[in-house]
C-alpha cells in the first residue's frame, strides 16, 4: 500500500450541526486521475480542505507517499507536495504572468530565470502562456494555466483541481485533460473533482463517490454510464428528463439590435443583441464566462434599461421600463449570483420572495407588505420545489447551492410568468436538484410560457433547449436548431478556444 | 501577529447585551478617569447618571431631558435610516442649522404677524431648508461621484459659517441694539414653540420625535420601501435586482434624514434656543450618530439611547456646577460610549487570535 501516492483513513470532520465527513478512506496510486463525485454537500470540499491543509480532520489519518500527513497550512501541505488550483483564482489582474506565479512561491528565482522555467513548463504540458502578459488581458482558460503552471513549478506529488473545466470552452477542457494525462504519465497523482459526469467518465481511472459525508462506492467510472453513476452519487435512481408537450407558439418576446455600453471596467458591453422567443419555446444561450451573460440578463430584467423600441413583450414595448413595471408585465427572470445578486443573504425566505414576487403575487398593497402572504407564498415554493429548510423563516445564506437555487427559480416560475429568463440555473447544484431545476424549466414551456436559458453547460444546453445562440464578446449569434448540434460545433460557435493554434504546434 | 477570525455563531442576545454593556464600560472607565484627576468616582457618576432624575435638583432636570432628547431622536430616526442602506449622511449638524435658518426666516419675515398657520409653516420651511442641505451630497454623490461622507460633513462648516453671518447679518434683532442674534421667538406667540404640559419640557419636538420613532418603525418594518433599504445595505446588487434605483434611494435617504435634522433644528430655535445666533449648532448632529448607532438603528433602541445621551448632556452640567469637571466631561462620557460600542461590537462578531508566525 505504500506504493500509493495518498491515502486516507477514516478521516472524520464535524461543523456544528453537521458531519461533513465520515470514516473516509480512499487512495490516489502515482499516475492516476481520480475522480471525487458527489452532490453538493457530499463533503468534498471539506475533504480537499483538508488534505490542504485549510482544514484539519477530527479524526483519522493521511499519508503522502508513505508518511504521515497532518498539514497546519497550505504552506507546509505544498512543502510537502501537495498542489491545488482553485475553481475561484486568485491572481492580480493588474501584475503579469510571471508576477502572479512569482508570488505564489515560496522562494521565487529571479524574474528571468522564472520566465524562461514557465515557458519550459507551459511548452512541456501544452499549456501555451505569454509570462509577459498583463493577467487582465487573460482568458479565464488561460488564467487557470496560470494557476496551474504555478502549481507545476512545485513538482506536486498531488494535484488537486476543483471544478476546473466549468470556465472552459470544449476546446479549452480537451486541452486541458492533454495536460493532466501527460501530468499523470509523469507519475504525479491528480485529484479531479467535478460535477460532469461526462467528464469524469471519459477522463479519470478510479472514483470515489460520496454521498453525506461518507464514501459509498469506488468504481471504475468507464465501466459505467453516466446515469449509474449519478444513481450512486444521489442514491437512488435518477429522473428522466420529459421534454415533450411542447409547441412554438406566437411571439412572446423581440429584442431587436439591442446594444448596450459596459456597465464596468471590467463588464462586456452587449452589441446589437437580436433575438426572438416564441410562446413553449426555449431558448439556450451558451459561451465563456464574461461574454455578456450577466450583461443580458440585466438589460432584460430592467436592471439595465435600453434605448425605445429594443425589447418588446407580447409586443408591448418594455425598454425603459424598471425591473418592477417589467415583472408587473410577465417579464420575469433569475441572475446567475444566488447570494447577493438573486437573493439578499442575510433575509428569510420569506423576506426574500418579496425581492420580486411583490408586483405578481399581490404581496404589496399600497406600499405596505403583505408579510402574511409573503410566508405563504414562501411556504407553496419550498413544497412545490423541495427546497430543504427548517422552514420559510431561515435565511438565505444558511441553505446550501442546491436548495437555494430551487427557491430561486420556484420563486419566479410559481409567479407564472410570460417569459423567464435564467443564467446559469444549475451552476454548482448537485445532480438531483439541477434536473429538478430543469424540469420546471420545461414544464414552464409546457405551459406557454416562452424560457431563455443562459449557461456554460452546453450539456444543459443540448438537453433543455429547442435552439441554441452563443454569446461572445457581447455579440449573439443567430439561433440554430439544437436537433443534431455537436459539441465540436458549438464550441466553434463560442468562437473557438484562445490560444488554441499555439497549442496545436 | 493578531487576528481577527469571524464568530460563526452569532446570537442576536449580543445585538441587545452590547449598548449595554458599553453603558456599564463608560462608566467604569469615567469613573476610573475621575478617580485618577482627584474627584470621587462614585459622587461623579451618581451626580451625572442619577441626579439629574433623581437627585435634589432634578425639578429643574428632569424637563430638560426631553428637550435633549427630541432633536436627538428626531434626527438620529431619519439618519438610522440612511444608515440602514448604507449612506452616511454625517452632517445633520449642518442639515439642523439650516433648518433652523429657513424655519426661523419665515417667522422673521412675517413679524409681527399672528396666524394659527405660521408655526406649521414654520416647520415646513424648516424641513425643507434641511432636506435641500440633505440634496447637496445626494445630488453631488448621484452625479459625480462624490462620497456623501465628506460632502455632507463639510456642509456642516458651511452651515455654521450661514448661521453666522445671519446672526450678525440679514437676522439681526433691528431693536436688539446692535448685539448679534435675531429676535427670540419664544417672545412671538405664533412663532414659538412653547411648552406644552408645564414641568415636563415637552414641546411641539418631543411630539415630533414621538411620530418619528414611530413612522421610521413602520416604514423600516412594514413598508416596501424600508424592505429596500435594507436589502441595500446588505446586498446591493440583490436591492437592483429587485428593482431599486440606487440614485433614487441616495436621495430619499439624504432627502428624508436633512428634512427631519432641519425640522429638529427649527423647533429648537423656536423653543428651547429662542433665536438665530452664531452658536445655534450645539453639536445634536453629531452626537446623534452615537445615538442611532447605540440604539443599533432601530426606532426603539433609537429612543432609549436619546434619552440616555441626553442625560449625559444634562449629568455632565450637573457635574460641571456642582463639582466643578471639565467641560469636556459630556463629550469624553459619549466619545466612550460610541468607542466601546464598537470595540464590543467587533468582538462579538469577531475572536481574537495570536498567531505565532515562523
Amino acid at each position: 500500500m505504500t506504493a500509493d501516492v495518498f491515502r486516507a483513513t477514516g478521516i472524520g470532520k464535524s461543523y456544528p450541526g453537521v458531519r461533513a465527513n465520515d470514516d473516509v478512506s480512499f487512495s490516489v496510486a502515482p499516475g492516476e486521475i481520480h475522480a471525487l463525485l458527489g452532490e453538493n454537500g457530499a463533503g468534498k470540499s471539506t475533504l480537499v480542505k483538508m488534505i490542504y491543509g485549510l482544514v484539519r480532520p477530527d479524526q483519522g489519518q493521511m499519508f503522502l507517499s508513505g508518511a504521515p500527513h497532518a498539514p497546519h497550512d497550505p504552506r507546509a501541505a505544498r512543502a510537502a507536495g501537495v498542489a491545488m488550483v482553485f475553481q475561484h483564482f486568485s491572481l492580480f489582474d493588474a501584475l503579469t504572468v510571471a508576477e502572479n506565479v512569482a508570488l505564489g512561491m515560496e522562494n521565487p528565482p529571479p524574474r528571468r530565470e522564472l520566465s524562461a522555467r514557465i515557458a519550459q513548463v507551459s511548452r512541456d504540458f501544452g499549456l501555451p502562456l505569454n509570462p509577459a502578459r498583463r493577467v487582465v488581458t487573460l482568458s479565464a482558460g488561460e488564467r487557470q494555466r496560470v494557476e496551474i503552471i504555478r502549481c507545476l513549478l512545485q513538482d506536486p506529488r498531488l494535484l488537486i483541481m476543483d471544478e476546473p473545466t466549468s470556465v472552459l470552452t470544449p476546446q479549452e477542457a480537451e486541452l486541458l485533460f492533454a495536460t493532466l494525462r501527460k501530468l499523470a504519465g509523469q507519475g504525479t497523482a491528480i485529484l479531479y473533482i467535478s460535477h460532469k459526469l461526462d467528464e469524469i467518465r471519459g477522463h479519470c481511472d478510479r472514483a470515489t463517490i460520496l454521498r453525506h459525508g461518507r464514501v459509498v462506492d469506488s468504481c471504475d467510472p468507464r465501466a459505467h454510464s453516466a446515469r449509474e453513476l449519478a444513481a450512486m452519487m444521489v442514491g437512488g435512481t435518477m429522473r428522466q428528463i420529459d421534454r415533450s408537450g411542447r409547441q412554438a407558439g406566437e411571439v412572446m418576446l423581440e429584442v431587436a439590435g439591442l446594444s448596450l455600453p459596459a456597465p464596468t471596467r471590467e463588464g462586456t458591453a452587449l452589441k446589437d443583441v437580436t433575438l426572438t422567443l416564441r410562446a413553449g419555446e426555449i431558448l439556450g444561450i451558451g459561451g465563456v464566462a464574461g461574454n455578456g451573460q450577466e450583461e443580458l440578463l440585466a438589460a432584460l430584467s430592467g436592471e439595465a434599461r435600453s434605448a425605445p423600441g429594443r425589447i418588446l413583450l407580447e409586443g408591448r414595448d418594455l425598454s425603459a421600463s424598471g425591473p418592477d413595471a417589467r415583472r408587473r408585465a410577465g417579464l420575469l427572470a433569475a441572475p446567475e449570483d444566488r447570494l447577493g445578486h438573486a437573493a439578499v443573504p442575510d433575509f428569510s425566505l420569506t423576506e426574500n420572495t418579496l425581492l420580486t414576487a411583490g408586483p405578481r403575487k399581490g404581496l404589496v398593497r399600497r406600499g405596505m407588505i403583505d408579510h402574511r402572504g409573503a410566508r405563504r407564498f414562501a411556504e407553496e415554493v419550498i413544497a412545490a420545489f423541495d427546497v430543504r429548510t427548517p422552514g420559510p423563516g431561515t435565511a438565505a445564506k444558511a441553505l446550501s447551492g442546491g436548495n437555494l437555487q430551487k427557491f430561486v427559480i420556484g420563486r419566479e416560475v410559481m409567479q407564472a410568468p410570460r417569459v423567464l429568463i435564467v443564467n446559469q440555473p444549475t451552476w454548482g447544484v448537485d445532480a438531483g436538484a439541477a434536473a429538478a431545476v430543469r424540469q420546471s424549466l420545461l414544464d414552464l414551456a409546457r405551459q406557454g410560457a416562452g424560457v431563455i436559458v443562459i449557461s456554460q453547460d452546453l450539456d444543459e444546453l443540448l438537453e433543455l433547449s429547442d435552439r441554441f445562440s452563443a454569446l461572445n464578446e457581447g455579440r449573439l449569434s443567430p439561433p440554430v436548431p439544437t436537433e443534431g448540434l455537436t459539441l465540436d460545433r458549438i464550441g466553434l460557435m463560442l468562437g473557438g478556444a484562445h490560444g488554441m493554434e499555439e497549442a496545436r504546434i | 501577529m493578531i487576528q481577527l477570525v469571524p464568530r460563526s455563531g452569532n446570537a442576536p442576545l449580543w445585538q441587545i447585551a452590547t449598548p449595554v454593556l458599553a453603558v456599564l464600560a463608560t462608566m467604569l472607565v469615567g469613573g476610573l478617569i475621575f478617580g485618577l484627576m482627584g474627584y470621587d468616582p462614585v459622587a461623579a457618576i451618581r451626580t451625572i447618571f442619577w441626579d439629574p432624575l433623581f437627585g435634589p435638583a432634578s425639578g429643574y432636570s428632569r424637563p430638560q431631558l426631553l428637550v435633549k432628547a427630541a432633536p436627538l431622536i428626531l434626527i438620529a430616526s431619519g439618519l438610522a435610516i440612511g444608515f440602514r442602506a448604507g449612506i452616511w449622511n454625517i452632517g445633520a449638524e449642518g442639515q439642523y442649522i439650516i433648518g433652523a435658518i429657513t424655519g426661523a426666516a419665515v417667522a422673521l419675515a412675517l413679524y409681527p404677524l399672528e396666524a394659527w398657520w405660521l408655526f406649521p409653516l414654520m416647520v415646513a420651511a424648516g424641513m425643507a431648508g434641511g432636506w435641500a442641505w440633505g440634496m447637496i451630497p445626494a445630488l453631488l454623490r448621484n452625479w459625480f461621484g462624490a462620497s456623501e461622507i465628506l460632502v455632507s460633513l463639510m456642509l456642516v462648516y458651511v452651515a455654521q459659517r450661514v448661521a453666522a453671518w445671519m446672526a450678525f447679518g440679514p437676522m439681526r434683532n433691528p431693536q436688539g441694539m446692535g448685539f448679534p442674534g435675531s429676535r427670540n421667538l419664544q417672545q412671538y406667540p405664533s412663532a414659538a414653540n412653547p411648552e406644552l404640559i408645564a414641568g415636563t419640557g415637552a414641546h411641539w419636538g418631543v411630539v415630533a420625535a414621538a411620530f418619528a420613532v414611530l413612522a421610521t418603525w413602520l416604514l423600516m418594518s412594514r413598508h416596501i420601501r424600508g424592505f429596500h433599504i435594507r436589502a441595500a445595505g446588505t446586498a446591493p446588487r440583490a436591492a437592483r435586482f429587485a428593482g431599486v434605483n440606487p440614485a433614487t434611494l441616495v436621495a430619499f435617504c439624504l432627502g428624508l434624514s436633512g428634512a427631519l435634522a432641519g425640522a429638529a433644528g427649527l423647533f429648537e430655535v423656536a423653543g428651547p434656543a429662542g433665536q438665530i445666533t452664531d452658536r445655534i449648532g450645539v453639536g445634536y448632529g453629531f452626537t446623534a450618530i452615537i445615538v442611532a448607532f447605540l440604539g443599533r438603528l432601530h426606532p426603539v433602541g433609537i429612543l432609549l439611547a436619546g434619552l440616555l445621551l441626553a442625560l449625559t448632556y444634562i449629568g455632565g452640567e450637573l457635574a460641571q456646577l456642582t463639582m466643578g469637571l471639565p467641560a469636556a466631561t459630556v463629550q469624553v462620557f459619549q466619545g466612550m460610549l460610541l468607542f466601546f460600542l464598537l470595540g464590543f461590537d467587533l468582538l462579538t462578531r469577531f475572536q481574537i487570535r495570536r498567531r505565532i508566525t515562523a
